[in-house]
């Protein structure tokens, strides 16, 4: 009914092979991305912009990042929030020391820097697996946060540590600093997640992530039919490292304005991406930004009903979303621990026979 | 997809704004969190010195008030959620109560048009008006809380603080670090020995910085903590009987909450203060009347007379008496927040003011002006007595050491207007 494949028919290998093989499916995605692109912009003010897009859209990057080292390559990371952090203190410096470039190229650069820092921080990958590496990536987080608090370069030398991001511009359009519009730093950020879902769609989907994938399912059976575990392993903390300093730049200079290491990237930050790809589905691309939109759209809708409509004390309310998120997380889990991704790929497929079960 | 889209629509419908009529006031209070213990006598100071104008004056120059009320859990990114939810209700004043959240709104507020009150937290150098047109942090910010505590260690020890050493025994962030380059100056003034132990968030476990105390014998202890880490800081220091007398907290450092857990020991704790101690003040009989025992207290009403309770009641107060003098001086009731911004910068507390509005010499006496957002900088030293359970001033409001503070104000703002292109005002 929904999904009809009869009359979808495919003559060549490339048109077999596309992201969405299903006629519904790609209108479905071309109308969301016309929305995403040319309607939503219209339509935005500052509260949707600072209190739902923008976390979401970074929140999205972060979780497709961290997707691709532990859903596609099975390299636990904990290390996010200080790989974030090193995204955001790069472009900070970077926005500092060269005033007249473009911020865009500064993010990009950022996420470079970061996705050095990562592959230095992901060596021992080589050596230790599961949670020997989850404790020396938990370092990673401690010591990049202690480094950035500690290095008074880091931060300029400013009397508290935070960090400020000034005013720069894409074409003459502020992104940054305060004198923004809504539709400017959306459109910015959207760009960003767009193109990094579309890196990481076609990354896991051609020989490289194929690589992860048999590395993560058991690394012996991988290097016995030729994948180097050196170049794989390496190179998904080099992409994931990548795509985390971007959300982290754009975290910091776009969203926040201002930040501080231990604060802003602590290892709550950590933990909360982590949650986002196992809520969302590991090993999809589509679950990261579903497990991003459930754990920074939740708290907010919750507030809003609770506090907004109900007008309940805002502690009790504060309260309730921590028991109600947390029980939703765990009922989740129990009902469908491959996430919500798998949920949508289990609706998917019953909506295909439906109404013609087998 | 679809379940997100509907989710966002739903969203839409519960952003929607409070009506704009009244005077509103958004407390962005945490009654959450690691540091709930400080944020809930505050937000219900806050909130009940405004319900009290209701019930008993009927509002603000017959305008009634409103404290929508946003919880952060003092997590910046909740409070820049917060502000951009309540900042289109009409509202006429932030105070956030986090130095965190301080930085990500300081150029918001700016654009946006809205004053900033951070009194005694937040950007210490917002005090230089040239440079941040909308923040506000009179009566006294950190700086003079370093320079303050230092001044009285140099009483103590007899005039001179040659050969002594000073600990500054801090939180690992933004508010914790803001007093350092204040007190390196000061140690190069008076000659002491000046070192800074961090403690990283959110404080409960100090093992290790009491240790490093112990070894090193400093002859005074600062302390810039808030939150669980001060009750802690406050243990520890009972624990290796640190002399008591030579430990001093900063206003954040200094309510009951703190030194109540760590019993006897605690006796003779001192903490600065920019604000009186106490309950015996009229205003607090009318809150007791119109507020609580009508069952119109934000809380429990079981916190009157504490320390951050009349914390979150000054705050209240100085808010009310800016949006009094804004009504005088434009002839209208209702004011909106340019001209809220203005009245702050001409704001003038006196004896007088403070004693109509039944808290007669409650704080020091102050003016603000265009260049100068932060008042003379008073500080005054409160010390807690165990036996009584009570805090009292042990000292007069005094002011800070303003040839140490000023510069190093004029340097900080300096350099925040080069790398944010903002031209000087108050010309």
């Amino acid at each position: 009914m929904f999904y009809r494949e009869a009359g979808d028919f495919k003559t060549s290998y490339a048109e077999d092979n596309q992201t969405f093989p299903i006629k519904f499916d790609r209108y479905r995605y071309y109308a969301v991305m016309f929305a995403a692109f040319a309607v939503v912009p219209f339509l935005i003010n500052d509260y949707w912009v600072n209190a739902i897009f923008l976390p979401f859209l970074i929140y999205s990057i972060a979780a497709i990042g961290l997707n691709i080292l532990v859903g596609y390559c099975g390299q636990v990371s904990l290390g996010t929030g200080g790989f974030m952090a090193v995204g955001a203190y790069a472009c900070y410096k970077l926005m500092t020391s060269f005033p007249e470039v473009s911020i865009f190229f500064h993010v990009i650069l950022a996420g470079g820097v970061t996705a050095l820092v990562c592959i230095l921080f992901g060596l021992p990958s080589l050596r230790i697996k599961g949670f020997y590496l989850a404790v020396a990536t938990l370092a990673a987080q401690f010591f990049l946060v202690w480094l950035f608090n500690r290095v008074p370069w880091f931060y300029n030398y400013s009397a508290s540590g935070q960090i400020n991001s000034p005013e720069r511009t894409v074409f003459g359009i502020a992104v940054t600093g305060p004198h923004t519009s809504a539709w400017a730093t959306y459109l910015f950020c959207l760009v960003f997640l767009t193109a990094c879902a579309l890196i990481g769609r076609n990354l896991t989907r051609g020989m490289v992530g194929r690589k992860w994938m048999a590395i993560r399912d058991m690394d012996i059976a991988a290097e016995i039919i030729g994948v180097n575990p050196l170049k794989a392993k390496i190179s998904a903390f080099g992409v994931s490292g990548f795509f985390v300093g971007i959300s982290g730049a754009l975290l910091f200079a776009v969203y926040l304005g201002a930040a501080e290491a231990g604060d802003s990237f602590g290892i709550n930050k950590s933990f909360l991406v982590l949650f986002m790809i196992i809520i969302g589905g590991l090993g999809s691309i589509f679950g990261s930004f579903a497990g991003a939109a459930f754990l920074v759209l939740l708290p907010v809708l919750l507030k809003n009903v609770l506090v907004g409509v109900l007008g309940w004390p805002t502690d009790m309310a504060a309260h309730l979303e921590f028991i109600i998120v947390g029980g939703l997380i765990i009922t989740f889990l129990i009902l469908e621990p491959h996430g919500l991704a798998q949920l949508w790929r289990v609706a998917k497929e019953k909506l295909r026979l439906w109404p013609f079960p087998h | 997809m679809k379940l997100k889209l509907a989710t966002l629509a739903l969203g839409a419908t519960m952003a929607a704004a409070p009506a704009m009529a009244d005077l509103v006031f958004p407390s962005l209070s945490y009654r959450t969190g690691p540091f709930a213990a400080g944020g809930i006598p505050f937000a219900d100071g806050y909130a009940d010195y405004f319900t009290l104008l209701n019930e008993r004056d009927g509002g603000i120059g017959g305008e009634l008030t409103q404290v929508p009320e946003c919880e952060t859990a003092y997590n910046t990114e909740k409070g820049v959620e917060c502000y951009e939810a309540t900042k289109d209700s009409g509202a006429l004043i932030y105070q956030p109560l986090s130095t965190g959240i301080t930085y990500q709104l300081i150029p918001k507020v700016t654009a946006d048009g809205i004053p900033l009150h951070t009194m005694g937290y937040g950007r210490t150098s917002a005090k230089n008006g040239k440079v941040f047109s909308h923040v506000f942090n009179y009566p006294a910010n950190y700086w003079d809380g370093a320079s303050a505590g230092v001044n009285h260690f140099l009483e103590k020890s007899g005039g001179s603080l040659e050969g002594k050493k000073i600990t500054l025994l801090h939180f690992n962030g933004a508010y914790g670090r803001e007093p350092i380059p204040t007190l390196e100056a000061l140690s190069e003034k008076h000659g002491f020995d000046f070192n800074a132990i961090p403690i990283d968030y959110p404080g409960q476990e100090q093992k290790s910085q009491w240790l490093q105390i112990r070894r090193e014998r400093p002859d005074f202890v600062l302390f810039w903590g808030w939150g669980v880490m001060n009750q802690v800081a406050i243990q520890e220091a009972a624990n290796i009987r640190f002399d008591m007398e030579n430990f001093m907290g900063i206003w954040w450092s200094g309510s009951e909450n703190d030194v109540k857990p760590a019993g006897d020991g605690a006796n003779g704790y001192k903490a600065l203060q920019f604000h009186n101690v106490g309950n015996d003040y009229p205003v607090f009989d009318d809150i007791q009347k119109y507020v609580v025992d009508s069952g119109k207290a934000a809380g429990a009403g079981d916190q009157i007379g504490t320390v951050l309770y009349n914390r979150g009641v000054y705050a209240a107060f100085l808010a009310a008496e800016a949006a009094k003098q804004a009504q005088k001086a434009n002839g209208t009731s209702a004011i909106n927040a340019a001209m809220m911004r203005d009245a702050m910068e001409s704001l003038e507390i006196n004896a007088e003011i403070m004693t109509a509005a039944g808290l007669p010499n409650f704080g020091p006496e102050f003016n603000v002006t265009c260049t100068n957002h932060g008042g003379e900088g008073m500080a005054a030293v409160a010390q807690w007595d165990a036996g009584a359970a009570s805090w009292s001033l042990i000292s007069d409001f005094a002011p800070a050491d303003a040839s140490v503070v000023g510069p190093l104000i004029d340097a900080d703002s300096a350099a925040y207007a080069a790398e944010n292109n903002i031209e000087m005002g108050c010309n």
